[in-house]
Protein backbone atom coordinates (compact mmCIF):
# COMPACT_ATOMS: atom_id res chain seq x y z
CA UNK A 1 0.00 0.00 0.00
CA UNK A 2 1.74 3.00 -1.20
CA UNK A 3 0.07 5.61 1.30
CA UNK A 4 1.25 3.39 4.02
CA UNK A 5 4.87 4.15 3.09
CA UNK A 6 5.68 6.54 5.66
CA UNK A 7 9.23 5.42 6.66
CA UNK A 8 11.08 7.28 4.43
CA UNK A 9 14.73 7.11 3.55
CA UNK A 10 16.21 10.91 4.32
CA UNK A 11 19.55 11.61 2.79
CA UNK A 12 21.64 11.55 6.46
CA UNK A 13 20.47 7.72 6.69
CA UNK A 14 20.87 7.56 2.76
CA UNK A 15 24.54 8.27 3.66
CA UNK A 16 25.09 6.65 6.50
CA UNK A 17 24.01 3.12 4.68
CA UNK A 18 26.17 4.21 1.76
CA UNK A 19 29.21 4.86 4.34
CA UNK A 20 28.18 1.62 5.57
CA UNK A 21 28.15 -0.31 2.69
CA UNK A 22 31.36 1.06 1.38
CA UNK A 23 33.41 0.05 4.49
CA UNK A 24 31.88 -3.09 4.48
CA UNK A 25 33.34 -3.88 0.83
CA UNK A 26 36.33 -2.43 1.15
CA UNK A 27 37.27 -4.43 4.76
CA UNK A 28 38.53 -7.46 3.36
CA UNK A 29 40.77 -6.28 1.53
CA UNK A 30 42.46 -4.33 4.22
CA UNK A 31 42.99 -6.80 6.50
CA UNK A 32 44.42 -10.43 6.96
CA UNK A 33 42.79 -13.83 6.54
CA UNK A 34 42.16 -14.58 10.08
CA UNK A 35 40.23 -11.21 10.30
CA UNK A 36 38.79 -11.96 7.15
CA UNK A 37 37.39 -15.01 8.48
CA UNK A 38 36.04 -13.26 11.81
CA UNK A 39 34.07 -11.25 9.41
CA UNK A 40 32.44 -13.95 7.51
CA UNK A 41 30.91 -15.70 10.95
CA UNK A 42 29.70 -12.06 11.41
CA UNK A 43 28.04 -11.62 8.41
CA UNK A 44 26.24 -15.23 9.56
CA UNK A 45 25.41 -14.29 12.32
CA UNK A 46 23.84 -10.90 11.30
CA UNK A 47 21.82 -12.92 8.08
CA UNK A 48 20.53 -15.99 10.27
CA UNK A 49 19.80 -12.45 13.25
CA UNK A 50 17.91 -10.93 9.96
CA UNK A 51 16.09 -13.87 8.83
CA UNK A 52 14.77 -14.52 12.89
CA UNK A 53 13.62 -10.87 13.16
CA UNK A 54 10.73 -11.04 10.42
CA UNK A 55 9.30 -13.66 12.49
CA UNK A 56 10.00 -12.43 16.21
CA UNK A 57 10.77 -8.79 15.60
CA UNK A 58 8.45 -7.83 13.29
CA UNK A 59 5.55 -10.14 13.58
CA UNK A 60 6.92 -10.66 17.64
CA UNK A 61 5.93 -14.90 17.45
CA UNK A 62 8.90 -16.21 19.83
CA UNK A 63 10.79 -18.79 17.54
CA UNK A 64 13.72 -20.57 19.73
CA UNK A 65 14.48 -23.46 17.24
CA UNK A 66 15.46 -21.75 13.92
CA UNK A 67 18.65 -23.76 13.95
CA UNK A 68 15.93 -26.41 12.17
CA UNK A 69 15.60 -23.95 9.70
CA UNK A 70 19.50 -23.83 8.99
CA UNK A 71 19.94 -27.28 9.06
CA UNK A 72 16.92 -27.81 6.88
CA UNK A 73 18.73 -25.75 4.43
CA UNK A 74 22.09 -27.13 4.93
CA UNK A 75 21.48 -30.29 4.55
CA UNK A 76 18.99 -30.42 2.00
CA UNK A 77 21.47 -28.29 -0.25
CA UNK A 78 24.49 -30.41 0.51
CA UNK A 79 22.69 -33.52 0.23
CA UNK A 80 21.76 -32.54 -3.12
CA UNK A 81 24.74 -31.74 -4.09
CA UNK A 82 26.60 -34.96 -2.86
CA UNK A 83 24.38 -37.13 -4.29
CA UNK A 84 23.12 -35.64 -7.46
CA UNK A 85 25.80 -33.20 -7.65
CA UNK A 86 22.66 -30.49 -8.20
CA UNK A 87 24.29 -26.85 -7.80
CA UNK A 88 24.79 -25.58 -4.55
CA UNK A 89 22.18 -22.19 -5.84
CA UNK A 90 19.72 -24.93 -6.86
CA UNK A 91 19.60 -26.96 -3.88
CA UNK A 92 19.70 -23.96 -1.77
CA UNK A 93 16.10 -23.20 -3.72
CA UNK A 94 15.00 -26.49 -2.43
CA UNK A 95 16.15 -26.00 1.21
CA UNK A 96 14.30 -22.62 1.50
CA UNK A 97 11.07 -24.62 0.01
CA UNK A 98 11.82 -27.41 2.35
CA UNK A 99 12.15 -24.78 5.37
CA UNK A 100 9.28 -22.50 3.81
CA UNK A 101 6.85 -25.46 4.62
CA UNK A 102 8.40 -26.98 7.78
CA UNK A 103 8.11 -23.38 9.27
CA UNK A 104 4.76 -22.77 8.06
CA UNK A 105 3.45 -25.99 9.20
CA UNK A 106 4.66 -25.71 12.87
CA UNK A 107 3.28 -22.39 12.47
CA UNK A 108 -0.26 -23.40 11.26
CA UNK A 109 -0.50 -26.09 13.47
CA UNK A 110 0.50 -24.17 16.47
CA UNK A 111 -1.73 -21.17 15.16
CA UNK A 112 -5.15 -23.79 14.47
CA UNK A 113 -4.62 -25.15 17.96
CA UNK A 114 -3.94 -21.42 19.42
CA UNK A 115 -0.35 -22.07 20.89
CA UNK A 116 0.82 -19.23 21.66
CA UNK A 117 3.38 -17.18 23.43
CA UNK A 118 6.27 -19.28 25.69
CA UNK A 119 4.51 -22.43 24.91
CA UNK A 120 4.78 -21.72 20.71
CA UNK A 121 8.48 -20.97 21.65
CA UNK A 122 8.39 -24.43 23.25
CA UNK A 123 7.24 -25.96 20.58
CA UNK A 124 9.81 -24.21 18.37
CA UNK A 125 12.48 -25.64 20.26
CA UNK A 126 10.95 -28.98 20.50
CA UNK A 127 10.51 -29.31 16.33
CA UNK A 128 14.27 -28.28 16.12
CA UNK A 129 15.47 -30.92 18.76
CA UNK A 130 13.52 -33.85 17.28
CA UNK A 131 14.47 -32.91 13.23
CA UNK A 132 18.52 -33.35 15.22
CA UNK A 133 17.55 -36.92 16.82
CA UNK A 134 15.52 -37.69 13.46
CA UNK A 135 18.70 -36.63 11.94
CA UNK A 136 21.05 -38.66 13.57
CA UNK A 137 19.45 -41.90 12.75
CA UNK A 138 18.57 -40.36 8.96
CA UNK A 139 21.56 -42.50 6.68
CA UNK A 140 21.28 -41.23 3.66
CA UNK A 141 22.70 -37.58 5.11
CA UNK A 142 25.42 -39.34 6.88
CA UNK A 143 23.38 -39.86 10.30
CA UNK A 144 25.60 -39.30 13.51
CA UNK A 145 29.16 -39.77 11.44
CA UNK A 146 28.24 -36.47 9.45
CA UNK A 147 28.20 -35.41 5.62
CA UNK A 148 30.84 -34.68 3.87
CA UNK A 149 31.13 -32.03 0.38
CA UNK A 150 34.26 -32.78 -1.13
CA UNK A 151 36.39 -29.63 -1.05
CA UNK A 152 38.41 -28.42 -4.26
CA UNK A 153 41.32 -26.76 -4.73
CA UNK A 154 41.27 -24.09 -6.97
CA UNK A 155 42.82 -21.48 -8.40
CA UNK A 156 39.95 -19.02 -8.57
CA UNK A 157 36.53 -18.66 -6.64
CA UNK A 158 33.61 -20.22 -8.26
CA UNK A 159 30.25 -18.42 -6.75
CA UNK A 160 28.21 -20.57 -8.71
CA UNK A 161 29.59 -23.83 -7.48
CA UNK A 162 29.94 -22.15 -4.15
CA UNK A 163 34.03 -23.17 -4.30
CA UNK A 164 36.16 -20.75 -2.67
CA UNK A 165 37.92 -18.53 -0.93
CA UNK A 166 36.61 -17.14 2.92
CA UNK A 167 36.55 -13.74 1.02
CA UNK A 168 34.13 -15.22 -1.63
CA UNK A 169 31.60 -16.15 1.16
CA UNK A 170 32.69 -12.89 2.49
CA UNK A 171 30.94 -10.82 -0.52
CA UNK A 172 28.49 -13.59 -0.87
CA UNK A 173 27.24 -12.83 2.65
CA UNK A 174 27.19 -9.19 2.71
CA UNK A 175 25.37 -9.21 -0.42
CA UNK A 176 22.37 -11.92 1.47
CA UNK A 177 23.18 -9.56 4.43
CA UNK A 178 22.13 -6.12 2.63
CA UNK A 179 19.49 -8.22 0.26
CA UNK A 180 17.53 -9.33 3.96
CA UNK A 181 18.23 -5.46 4.40
CA UNK A 182 16.54 -4.07 2.01
CA UNK A 183 13.97 -6.81 1.75
CA UNK A 184 12.71 -6.14 5.45
CA UNK A 185 12.74 -2.36 4.51
CA UNK A 186 10.18 -3.28 1.98
CA UNK A 187 8.06 -5.35 3.80
CA UNK A 188 7.80 -2.71 7.12
CA UNK A 189 7.06 -0.03 4.45
CA UNK A 190 3.73 -2.13 3.14
CA UNK A 191 0.68 -3.38 3.94
CA UNK A 192 2.19 -6.65 5.54
CA UNK A 193 4.83 -4.75 7.48
CA UNK A 194 1.93 -2.84 9.53
CA UNK A 195 -0.12 -6.01 9.69
CA UNK A 196 2.73 -7.99 11.81
CA UNK A 197 3.36 -4.28 13.67
CA UNK A 198 -0.30 -4.29 14.84
CA UNK A 199 -0.12 -8.52 15.86
CA UNK A 200 2.94 -7.81 17.36
CA UNK A 201 1.51 -4.84 19.21
CA UNK A 202 -1.63 -6.03 20.15
CA UNK A 203 -3.19 -9.58 18.38
CA UNK A 204 -6.52 -9.00 19.73
CA UNK A 205 -6.70 -5.75 18.37
CA UNK A 206 -5.33 -6.50 15.01
CA UNK A 207 -8.33 -9.63 15.10
CA UNK A 208 -10.86 -7.44 15.69
CA UNK A 209 -9.82 -4.97 12.88
CA UNK A 210 -10.22 -7.63 10.30
CA UNK A 211 -6.35 -8.45 9.90
CA UNK A 212 -6.28 -12.20 9.04
CA UNK A 213 -3.89 -12.64 12.05
CA UNK A 214 -3.49 -16.77 11.06
CA UNK A 215 -2.48 -16.03 7.55
CA UNK A 216 0.38 -13.13 8.34
CA UNK A 217 1.58 -15.25 11.09
CA UNK A 218 2.21 -18.20 8.92
CA UNK A 219 3.83 -15.84 6.68
CA UNK A 220 5.95 -14.64 8.57
CA UNK A 221 7.22 -17.63 10.01
CA UNK A 222 7.54 -19.51 6.71
CA UNK A 223 9.69 -16.90 5.01
CA UNK A 224 11.98 -16.01 7.90
CA UNK A 225 12.38 -20.31 7.57
CA UNK A 226 13.15 -19.55 4.01
CA UNK A 227 15.74 -16.82 4.34
CA UNK A 228 17.07 -19.07 6.80
CA UNK A 229 17.75 -22.04 5.48
CA UNK A 230 19.48 -20.02 2.30
CA UNK A 231 21.73 -19.24 4.43
CA UNK A 232 22.30 -22.43 6.03
CA UNK A 233 22.67 -23.26 2.61
CA UNK A 234 25.94 -21.91 2.54
CA UNK A 235 27.14 -22.35 5.71
CA UNK A 236 26.87 -26.24 4.37
CA UNK A 237 29.40 -25.09 1.30
CA UNK A 238 31.60 -22.86 3.92
CA UNK A 239 32.41 -25.47 6.51
CA UNK A 240 31.98 -28.88 4.20
CA UNK A 241 30.70 -30.98 6.78
CA UNK A 242 27.63 -31.12 8.51
CA UNK A 243 26.57 -32.99 11.92
CA UNK A 244 23.01 -33.42 13.27
CA UNK A 245 24.85 -32.15 16.65
CA UNK A 246 26.10 -29.27 15.65
CA UNK A 247 23.68 -28.16 13.05
CA UNK A 248 20.59 -28.17 14.78
CA UNK A 249 21.95 -27.42 18.14
CA UNK A 250 19.96 -25.66 20.64
CA UNK A 251 22.94 -23.00 21.16
CA UNK A 252 23.01 -22.58 17.79
CA UNK A 253 19.52 -21.18 18.20
CA UNK A 254 20.23 -19.17 21.13
CA UNK A 255 23.47 -17.87 19.27
CA UNK A 256 20.49 -16.91 16.66
CA UNK A 257 18.68 -14.86 18.59
CA UNK A 258 21.44 -13.01 21.03
CA UNK A 259 22.69 -10.18 17.91
CA UNK A 260 19.24 -9.38 16.75
CA UNK A 261 18.12 -8.83 20.68
CA UNK A 262 21.36 -7.00 21.97
CA UNK A 263 20.89 -4.67 18.71
CA UNK A 264 17.55 -4.02 18.71
CA UNK A 265 14.45 -6.42 18.62
CA UNK A 266 11.98 -5.40 15.48
CA UNK A 267 14.69 -3.37 14.10
CA UNK A 268 15.66 -2.99 10.25
CA UNK A 269 19.29 -2.28 11.27
CA UNK A 270 19.70 -4.20 14.69
CA UNK A 271 20.47 -7.67 14.10
CA UNK A 272 23.82 -6.01 11.74
CA UNK A 273 25.12 -4.32 14.59
CA UNK A 274 24.09 -6.73 17.68
CA UNK A 275 26.29 -9.17 15.33
CA UNK A 276 29.23 -7.14 14.89
CA UNK A 277 29.27 -5.90 17.88
CA UNK A 278 28.91 -9.71 19.51
CA UNK A 279 30.78 -11.71 17.42
CA UNK A 280 33.71 -9.17 17.06
CA UNK A 281 34.48 -8.78 20.75
CA UNK A 282 33.19 -12.44 21.20
CA UNK A 283 36.07 -12.96 19.31
CA UNK A 284 38.78 -10.50 21.03
CA UNK A 285 37.42 -12.81 24.21
CA UNK A 286 38.31 -16.19 22.59
CA UNK A 287 41.61 -14.88 22.10
CA UNK A 288 42.23 -13.59 25.23
CA UNK A 289 40.42 -16.76 26.94
CA UNK A 290 43.21 -18.64 25.11
CA UNK A 291 46.15 -16.11 26.06
CA UNK A 292 45.12 -15.83 29.69
CA UNK A 293 44.00 -19.56 29.94
CA UNK A 294 40.74 -18.79 31.47
CA UNK A 295 38.52 -21.05 29.52
CA UNK A 296 34.94 -19.56 28.67
CA UNK A 297 35.36 -15.98 28.52
CA UNK A 298 33.51 -15.77 25.42
CA UNK A 299 30.56 -17.01 27.26
CA UNK A 300 30.64 -15.07 30.13
CA UNK A 301 31.10 -12.53 28.05
CA UNK A 302 27.76 -13.29 26.01
CA UNK A 303 25.61 -13.84 29.15
CA UNK A 304 26.85 -10.83 30.64
CA UNK A 305 26.45 -8.30 27.71
CA UNK A 306 22.75 -10.16 27.71
CA UNK A 307 21.75 -8.81 30.79
CA UNK A 308 23.47 -5.67 30.21
CA UNK A 309 21.29 -5.01 27.43
CA UNK A 310 17.81 -5.94 29.39
CA UNK A 311 18.54 -4.12 32.26
CA UNK A 312 20.42 -0.72 30.52
CA UNK A 313 18.68 -0.56 26.85
CA UNK A 314 15.85 -3.39 26.77
CA UNK A 315 15.02 -1.66 23.17
CA UNK A 316 18.38 -2.40 22.14
CA UNK A 317 21.57 -0.68 21.08
CA UNK A 318 20.53 0.29 17.94
CA UNK A 319 17.68 2.40 18.47
CA UNK A 320 19.75 3.99 21.09
CA UNK A 321 22.53 4.68 18.60
CA UNK A 322 20.23 5.65 15.89
CA UNK A 323 19.07 8.49 18.43
CA UNK A 324 22.86 9.35 18.83
CA UNK A 325 23.50 9.79 15.15
CA UNK A 326 20.47 11.59 14.66
CA UNK A 327 19.20 8.48 11.80
CA UNK A 328 15.77 8.34 13.20
CA UNK A 329 12.87 7.37 11.14
CA UNK A 330 10.76 10.00 10.31
CA UNK A 331 7.06 9.43 10.64
CA UNK A 332 3.93 11.27 9.67
CA UNK B 1 -36.01 -7.73 9.28
CA UNK B 2 -33.44 -8.13 11.78
CA UNK B 3 -29.91 -6.44 10.72
CA UNK B 4 -28.65 -8.87 13.42
CA UNK B 5 -30.34 -12.16 14.38
CA UNK B 6 -29.31 -14.77 16.95
CA UNK B 7 -31.23 -17.51 17.54
CA UNK B 8 -31.19 -19.78 20.37
CA UNK B 9 -26.98 -19.39 20.94
CA UNK B 10 -24.72 -21.90 23.31
CA UNK B 11 -21.45 -21.00 23.93
CA UNK B 12 -18.70 -23.34 25.78
CA UNK B 13 -15.50 -23.23 27.23
CA UNK B 14 -14.75 -26.61 27.67
CA UNK B 15 -17.38 -27.77 30.02
CA UNK B 16 -18.21 -24.40 30.96
CA UNK B 17 -21.06 -22.65 29.19
CA UNK B 18 -20.91 -19.17 28.45
CA UNK B 19 -23.82 -18.56 26.39
CA UNK B 20 -27.33 -20.36 26.91
CA UNK B 21 -29.83 -20.89 23.86
CA UNK B 22 -29.18 -16.58 23.32
CA UNK B 23 -31.89 -14.79 21.00
CA UNK B 24 -31.91 -11.62 20.11
CA UNK B 25 -32.34 -9.12 17.34
CA UNK B 26 -30.97 -6.03 16.48
CA UNK B 27 -32.76 -4.09 13.78
CA UNK B 28 -31.16 -1.30 11.68
CA UNK B 29 -31.01 2.21 12.85
CA UNK B 30 -31.08 0.73 16.79
CA UNK B 31 -28.93 1.24 19.57
CA UNK B 32 -29.02 -2.51 21.15
CA UNK B 33 -27.55 -2.39 25.25
CA UNK B 34 -27.14 -5.42 26.95
CA UNK B 35 -26.25 -5.23 30.35
CA UNK B 36 -25.47 -7.99 33.15
CA UNK B 37 -23.23 -8.59 35.79
CA UNK B 38 -19.30 -9.28 35.49
CA UNK B 39 -19.03 -12.59 33.43
CA UNK B 40 -23.22 -13.03 32.64
CA UNK B 41 -21.79 -13.72 29.40
CA UNK B 42 -21.53 -9.82 27.58
CA UNK B 43 -17.92 -10.21 26.44
CA UNK B 44 -18.59 -13.85 25.22
CA UNK B 45 -21.57 -12.37 23.41
CA UNK B 46 -20.05 -9.99 21.80
CA UNK B 47 -16.90 -12.01 20.83
CA UNK B 48 -19.06 -14.83 19.36
CA UNK B 49 -20.87 -12.49 16.99
CA UNK B 50 -17.36 -11.47 15.80
CA UNK B 51 -16.25 -14.66 15.06
CA UNK B 52 -13.68 -14.89 18.16
CA UNK B 53 -15.94 -17.84 19.51
CA UNK B 54 -17.44 -20.65 17.22
CA UNK B 55 -20.79 -21.04 19.32
CA UNK B 56 -21.76 -24.95 19.82
CA UNK B 57 -25.44 -24.49 18.66
CA UNK B 58 -27.37 -22.01 17.16
CA UNK B 59 -27.37 -19.65 13.90
CA UNK B 60 -25.90 -15.66 13.75
CA UNK B 61 -27.38 -13.88 10.88
CA UNK B 62 -26.36 -10.49 9.39
CA UNK B 63 -28.26 -8.87 7.20
CA UNK B 64 -30.26 -12.51 6.51
CA UNK B 65 -26.52 -14.04 6.09
CA UNK B 66 -25.53 -17.24 8.78
CA UNK B 67 -22.16 -16.09 10.03
CA UNK B 68 -21.43 -18.50 12.89
CA UNK B 69 -18.12 -19.75 13.13
CA UNK B 70 -16.70 -17.71 10.24
CA UNK B 71 -13.72 -16.04 10.63
CA UNK B 72 -13.51 -12.78 12.29
CA UNK B 73 -11.99 -10.87 8.96
CA UNK B 74 -14.85 -12.19 7.04
CA UNK B 75 -17.67 -11.02 9.31
CA UNK B 76 -15.21 -7.70 9.51
CA UNK B 77 -15.95 -6.98 5.99
CA UNK B 78 -19.36 -7.59 5.74
CA UNK B 79 -19.87 -4.27 8.07
CA UNK B 80 -19.54 -5.65 11.56
CA UNK B 81 -17.45 -3.62 13.59
CA UNK B 82 -15.84 -4.25 17.44
CA UNK B 83 -14.33 -1.80 19.84
CA UNK B 84 -12.79 -4.52 22.02
CA UNK B 85 -12.79 -4.28 25.74
CA UNK B 86 -9.56 -1.75 27.01
CA UNK B 87 -9.51 0.44 24.38
CA UNK B 88 -6.73 -1.67 22.41
CA UNK B 89 -5.12 1.12 20.84
CA UNK B 90 -1.46 0.29 19.25
CA UNK B 91 0.71 2.52 21.21
CA UNK B 92 3.55 2.35 19.35
CA UNK B 93 1.90 3.74 16.43
CA UNK B 94 0.81 7.02 15.28
CA UNK B 95 -2.97 7.69 15.74
CA UNK B 96 -2.79 8.13 11.90
CA UNK B 97 -1.22 4.61 11.53
CA UNK B 98 -3.64 3.40 14.16
CA UNK B 99 -6.66 4.84 11.92
CA UNK B 100 -4.62 3.53 9.13
CA UNK B 101 -4.78 -0.04 10.20
CA UNK B 102 -8.80 0.17 11.32
CA UNK B 103 -9.06 0.54 7.09
CA UNK B 104 -7.49 -2.79 6.44
CA UNK B 105 -10.46 -4.27 5.23
CA UNK B 106 -11.14 -4.74 1.58
CA UNK B 107 -15.02 -2.89 1.42
CA UNK B 108 -12.96 -0.18 3.68
CA UNK B 109 -9.88 0.47 1.22
CA UNK B 110 -11.04 2.46 -1.29
CA UNK B 111 -12.59 5.15 0.86
CA UNK B 112 -10.17 5.20 3.03
CA UNK B 113 -8.75 8.60 2.73
CA UNK B 114 -12.52 10.21 3.06
CA UNK B 115 -13.12 8.46 6.22
CA UNK B 116 -9.78 9.86 7.68
CA UNK B 117 -11.13 13.18 6.91
CA UNK B 118 -14.75 12.03 8.52
CA UNK B 119 -13.50 11.18 11.39
CA UNK B 120 -11.03 13.94 11.85
CA UNK B 121 -13.55 16.25 11.54
CA UNK B 122 -15.81 13.91 14.33
CA UNK B 123 -12.41 14.05 16.51
CA UNK B 124 -10.61 16.95 16.00
CA UNK B 125 -8.48 16.20 19.29
CA UNK B 126 -7.36 13.40 17.50
CA UNK B 127 -6.81 15.11 14.14
CA UNK B 128 -4.42 17.63 16.40
CA UNK B 129 -2.25 14.35 17.44
CA UNK B 130 -2.33 12.19 14.16
CA UNK B 131 1.89 11.97 14.78
CA UNK B 132 1.57 11.64 18.01
CA UNK B 133 2.16 7.89 19.50
CA UNK B 134 -1.19 5.86 20.44
CA UNK B 135 0.19 5.42 23.55
CA UNK B 136 1.33 8.92 24.84
CA UNK B 137 -2.82 9.53 24.82
CA UNK B 138 -4.93 10.01 27.76
CA UNK B 139 -7.63 6.98 28.42
CA UNK B 140 -10.67 9.41 26.67
CA UNK B 141 -8.45 10.47 23.91
CA UNK B 142 -7.34 6.64 23.66
CA UNK B 143 -10.94 5.51 23.77
CA UNK B 144 -11.89 7.87 20.92
CA UNK B 145 -9.00 6.55 18.93
CA UNK B 146 -10.30 3.38 19.68
CA UNK B 147 -13.85 4.34 17.91
CA UNK B 148 -12.10 6.76 15.10
CA UNK B 149 -10.45 3.39 13.86
CA UNK B 150 -13.72 1.15 14.00
CA UNK B 151 -15.09 3.78 11.74
CA UNK B 152 -12.55 3.45 9.50
CA UNK B 153 -13.76 0.37 8.70
CA UNK B 154 -17.09 1.73 7.52
CA UNK B 155 -18.97 -0.59 9.69
CA UNK B 156 -22.68 -0.63 9.50
CA UNK B 157 -23.21 -2.37 12.98
CA UNK B 158 -20.59 -1.50 15.61
CA UNK B 159 -20.36 -3.22 18.75
CA UNK B 160 -19.02 -1.33 21.91
CA UNK B 161 -18.05 -3.73 25.04
CA UNK B 162 -17.83 -1.00 27.85
CA UNK B 163 -16.78 1.96 26.14
CA UNK B 164 -16.75 3.79 29.41
CA UNK B 165 -14.18 1.18 31.90
CA UNK B 166 -11.58 3.17 33.89
CA UNK B 167 -12.68 6.56 32.30
CA UNK B 168 -13.54 9.82 34.10
CA UNK B 169 -17.39 10.31 34.51
CA UNK B 170 -16.92 13.79 32.43
CA UNK B 171 -14.83 11.69 29.85
CA UNK B 172 -18.03 9.46 30.05
CA UNK B 173 -20.16 11.67 29.08
CA UNK B 174 -18.25 11.99 25.89
CA UNK B 175 -18.18 8.80 24.67
CA UNK B 176 -22.04 8.42 25.48
CA UNK B 177 -22.65 11.64 23.53
CA UNK B 178 -20.66 10.08 20.52
CA UNK B 179 -22.46 6.99 20.41
CA UNK B 180 -25.64 9.12 20.28
CA UNK B 181 -24.40 11.45 17.67
CA UNK B 182 -22.98 8.33 15.68
CA UNK B 183 -26.71 6.84 15.86
CA UNK B 184 -28.84 9.84 15.41
CA UNK B 185 -26.66 11.77 12.93
CA UNK B 186 -25.10 8.46 10.87
CA UNK B 187 -27.86 6.22 11.09
CA UNK B 188 -24.89 4.09 12.56
CA UNK B 189 -26.74 0.49 14.24
CA UNK B 190 -24.80 -0.06 17.92
CA UNK B 191 -24.72 -2.29 20.25
CA UNK B 192 -23.77 -1.61 23.44
CA UNK B 193 -22.61 -3.95 26.02
CA UNK B 194 -22.32 -1.86 29.53
CA UNK B 195 -21.93 -2.33 33.15
CA UNK B 196 -22.85 1.47 33.01
CA UNK B 197 -26.61 0.16 33.11
CA UNK B 198 -28.46 3.81 34.52
CA UNK B 199 -26.78 5.45 31.21
CA UNK B 200 -26.50 2.98 28.37
CA UNK B 201 -30.04 2.34 29.26
CA UNK B 202 -30.84 5.96 29.03
CA UNK B 203 -29.49 6.01 26.07
CA UNK B 204 -30.02 2.84 23.87
CA UNK B 205 -33.55 1.99 22.18
CA UNK B 206 -33.84 -1.55 23.47
CA UNK B 207 -31.86 -3.29 26.24
CA UNK B 208 -31.33 -7.29 26.88
CA UNK B 209 -30.39 -8.23 30.38
CA UNK B 210 -27.78 -11.03 30.12
CA UNK B 211 -27.83 -13.32 33.62
CA UNK B 212 -25.41 -16.31 33.62
CA UNK B 213 -25.67 -16.51 29.98
CA UNK B 214 -28.82 -16.44 29.25
CA UNK B 215 -30.87 -13.04 28.55
CA UNK B 216 -33.85 -13.47 31.17
CA UNK B 217 -35.36 -9.61 30.35
CA UNK B 218 -35.75 -7.39 27.34
CA UNK B 219 -37.84 -4.04 26.60
CA UNK B 220 -37.25 -0.73 25.49
CA UNK B 221 -34.30 0.78 27.03
CA UNK B 222 -36.41 3.37 29.31
CA UNK B 223 -38.85 0.58 30.33
CA UNK B 224 -35.80 -1.58 31.84
CA UNK B 225 -34.83 1.32 32.95
CA UNK B 226 -38.02 1.70 35.16
CA UNK B 227 -38.15 -1.93 36.23
CA UNK B 228 -37.54 -2.61 39.62
CA UNK B 229 -35.59 -5.87 39.36
CA UNK B 230 -33.16 -3.51 36.86
CA UNK B 231 -32.86 -1.03 39.17
CA UNK B 232 -32.31 -3.24 42.39
CA UNK B 233 -29.87 -5.27 40.51
CA UNK B 234 -27.82 -3.37 38.78
CA UNK B 235 -28.73 0.88 38.69
CA UNK B 236 -28.03 0.09 42.86
CA UNK B 237 -31.49 2.28 43.84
Amino acid sequence: MRAMAARDLSPRRAAALGLFVAVMLLLPLLVNAYIVSVLVVVLFSAYFGQSWNIMTGFAGQLSLGHALYVGLGAYTSAALFVHFGLLPWLGMLAGMAVAALAGGAIAALSFRFRVGGVYFALLTIAFAEFTRILFDHFGWVGATEGLFLPVANLAHDDPLRLRGSPRMFYYLLLALSLAALALSHHLLNRRVGYYWQAIREDEEAARALGIDVFRYKVAAMALSAAMTALGGGVLAFYDNNLYPDTVFAMSRSIEIITAPIIGGLGTLFGPVLGAVLLTGLGEIMTNLSNAAEISGLKQWFYGAALLAIVALQPSGLWPWLRRRLGLEEGRR
Amino acid sequence: MSMLELREVDLFYGDAQALDGVSLDVASGEIVAIIGANGAGKSSLIRTIFGMEKPRRGSIRFEGQEIAGAAPHRICNLGIGQVAEGRQVFPNMTVRENLEMGAVVPRARAGAAAAMDRVFVMFPRLAERRRQLAGTLSGGEQQMLAIARCLMGQPRLVMLDEPSLGLAPVVVVEVFRVVRELNARDGLTLVLVEQNVAQSLALAHRGYVLENGRIVMQGAGAELLADDRVRQAYVGL
